[in-house]
């Protein structure tokens, strides 16, 4: 299952070459061509079945992205005992890192970040905000010298988290933002060829900045572009009938507009009416909340229209999220039957 | 041009649904425009054909509004704000959606620190609804505030002056420009308000060697006001600098140097807050002298929005002069 080699694989922001080369494998077969860019960016085309050129225009070049990187920390220092002192590479909640096992460095050594024993608290102890600078990671080396020698300065720090399949249609992991979005476009570079010139970024430094995005589309030029990912799902018990932001099992969420981007509104139609047309669930992502790939891609060179479709996970950005593996099968089928729909109308201005 | 204000300000446009609001303008400038074509984002291009340097105008139709997060049991809405809203503009306030639903925003009674300036988290949109079932709205629709435009003396007040001032300065002077030695395009740019992104995507696509924004400014005139030399009824602000840019100082000059010749009252500006569209065509491709002219808006993103006519008629004059010299 390419989900799970995928989100086993490790691939902080900057560091993702074991996941490139689970990508590289896995797009091969399926593409016309695949390059990796100055950035790391996987870049993979398959050519369009439609006519090359018409009066109406030349053959629509589609852009779809999931980005590599995945959250995790950085080696920025050692105490003299052998600790390691890091630090954040993309948003982390500190208070998510305790009593977690990671891998670090390219030997993927293991260590384990933990707190004090409950035994020994003083009163109010556990109530105090934990900052990341309050943690260090134990990778069970005695002195500097030997923790620099295992862990060199700026080597990765990852979760551990192997994939697993918790309940019938349900799967737990690490990185499903967004690996989950690279397994769903691995997904549509398998299928049939579509009309149009497909051009897959699987890129670089999304959690960082939408850093390889940017590149990448100003490298493809596309007319329009999907981003695909792994979204903030929230539905778990609340005080106030509040937004659950999306919810598992309700299908592929949309965005409409979050602090990157606002959705190209024709994208949206396209995207809802060919679910409402097959009943493919949908679901629109609580406007206003994080950012994707799109926020660069839309503002590359003269524009491009784009959109926002991700796989609903709960708990991303900590050690363990769920997602659903409908959820998941749902959100290829839908971009799939979307984009088999879209023509050079879609993108017509209305008059 | 008063009722062309009146009609611009009126309109539903809020950042990534300018549909309606490009319909408008564009009926506008048909008449008055070489050529006319919508950009990939949905900036609308006037282009004015000349033989002389490419010098882009801009002025942003998007205006800032609210979108919808979260539909509740009982059909109230939850929303989260598109561009710079504040949450004391909002309370008591009524907004529209764009097919014309009509919604009240209140705040919760119940709210923690109920002594402070609430949270969005704590207003809601109530449209009339009493089920999610009978509700008009869902996720991901965005509405406007409502609020007539208003004329008293020579001080207009409406919702989205910012920046439908600066759209219709952009009209007029099309429509008063008789030649030009430059080759002209006013572009009316989306999505000024969240992040500027409009102009930035539109500017690449025109490459120009000189580019103007046209927008509204903050003024130092209310009473306890942020310090700053601007005034309402003192001319249209010729900028400085803002948070987003330092304004070329050649375009700066060549500004001022027009209203000196032309005798038109101006002022300098200097912001300390925000920017306008000119930061972003200014770092486009290999970087473009920008400028901006901006017009003194008292009450700037609330409901009640207030300039001066004045000040409205010297900018116009001042793009003419600037437009019609070499």
């Amino acid at each position: 299952m390419i989900l799970k080699e995928l989100s086993d694989a490790i691939g902080i922001s900057g560091d993702e070459g074991a996941v490139r080369a689970v990508v590289l494998d896995a797009v091969r077969p399926h593409v016309d061509d695949v390059r990796v860019d100055t950035m790391g960016n996987v870049l993979a085309f398959k050519r369009g079945t439609g006519r090359r050129s018409t009066s109406r225009g030349n053959r629509l070049r589609v852009m779809l992205a999931a980005h590599m990187d995945e959250i995790g920390l950085m080696v920025v220092g050692y105490d003299n005992d052998g600790f390691l002192k890091v630090r954040a590479v993309g948003g982390i909640d500190p208070r998510l890192l305790p009593g977690t096992l990671f891998l670090v460095g390219p030997e993927r050594v293991p260590g384990v970040i933990g707190l004090k024993p409950v035994h020994l608290l003083d009163d109010g102890e556990d109530e105090k905000v934990l900052q990341i600078e309050d943690l260090v990671v134990d990778i069970g080396t005695k002195s500097k010298d030997e923790a620099k020698n295992l862990a060199p300065l700026g080597a990765c720090v990852a979760f551990a988290t192997q994939f697993r399949r918790v309940g019938p249609t349900t799967v737990s992991g690490k990185a499903f933002d967004d690996r989950a979005g690279c397994a769903a476009l691995v997904e549509l570079l398998r299928g049939e060829r579509f009309h149009f010139d497909m051009h897959a970024a699987f890129t670089v430094q999304e959690e960082v900045g939408l850093r390889g995005a940017e590149v990448a589309a100003y490298a493809i030029e596309p007319d329009c572009a999907f981003a695909l990912e792994g979204t903030v799902a929230d539905d778990v018990p609340k005080e106030k009938d509040v937004s659950p932001t999306t919810q598992l099992g309700k299908g592929p969420a949309i965005t409409v507009m979050d602090h990157s981007v606002i959705s190209d509104r024709r994208l949206l139609r396209l995207l809802t009416s060919t679910a409402e047309e097959l009943s493919i669930p949908y679901q629109f992502k609580q406007p206003g909340v994080g950012g994707t790939d799109a926020g660069a891609i839309h503002r590359s060179r003269a524009g491009v229209p784009s959109v926002t479709v991700a796989v609903p996970c709960r708990y991303i950005h900590s050690p363990v999220a769920l997602l659903s593996l409908n959820d998941f099968d749902n959100t290829v089928r839908l971009m799939r039957e979307s984009l088999s729909r879209i023509t050079r109308r879609t993108l017509k201005v209305s008059e | 041009m008063r009722e062309l204000i009146r009609k611009l300000t009126e309109t539903y446009g809020p950042s990534g649904a300018e549909e309606q609001i490009r319909d408008i303008i564009r009926a506008e400038v048909e008449p008055l425009a070489d050529e006319l074509r919508v950009d990939p984002l949905g900036s609308l291009v006037a282009h004015k054909q000349g033989d002389g340097k490419r010098v882009m105008l801009a002025a942003h139709m998007d205006e800032i509004g609210v979108m919808v997060t979260y539909v509740d049991e009982k059909g109230f809405a939850r929303f989260t704000n598109v561009g710079g809203v504040r949450t004391l503009s909002c309370v008591g306030g009524r907004v529209a959606f764009a097919d014309g639903t009509l919604g009240v925003i209140n705040v919760e009674q119940k709210r923690d620190n109920a002594d402070k300036v609430p949270q969005m988290s704590q207003l809601y949109i109530d449209v009339g609804a009493t089920s999610r079932a009978d509700c008009p709205v869902q996720v991901g629709d965005t509405a406007v505030f409502v609020r007539p435009f208003a004329a008293q003396g020579k001080r207009l007040i409406a919702k989205a002056m910012d920046d439908r001032i600066g759209c219709a300065i952009l009209i007029e002077t099309l429509r008063r420009l008789k030649r030009t030695p430059y080759d002209a395009y006013f572009v009316f740019t989306v999505q000024e308000e969240v992040g500027l992104r409009g102009a930035r995507t539109s500017a690449y696509g025109i490459d120009p060697d000189m580019a103007i924004a046209v927008d509204i400014t903050a003024t130092g005139d209310t009473p306890e006001s942020m310090h700053m030399a601007v005034e309402m009824g003192k001319g249209p602000a010729i900028k400085v600098q803002d948070r987003g840019m330092i304004a070329h100082v050649e375009v700066r000059e060549l500004l001022t140097r027009r209203a000196k010749e032309a005798k038109i009252p101006y002022q300098l500006e200097v912001l300390e807050l925000g920017s306008t569209d000119a930061a972003a065509m200014q770092l486009v491709r290999a970087g473009v002298p920008a400028g901006c002219i901006s017009i003194p808006c008292r009450h700037f993103h609330s409901p009640s929005e207030m300039v001066d006519e004045g000040d409205v008629e010297n900018c116009v004059r001042l793009l003419l002069e600037v437009l019609q010299k070499a």
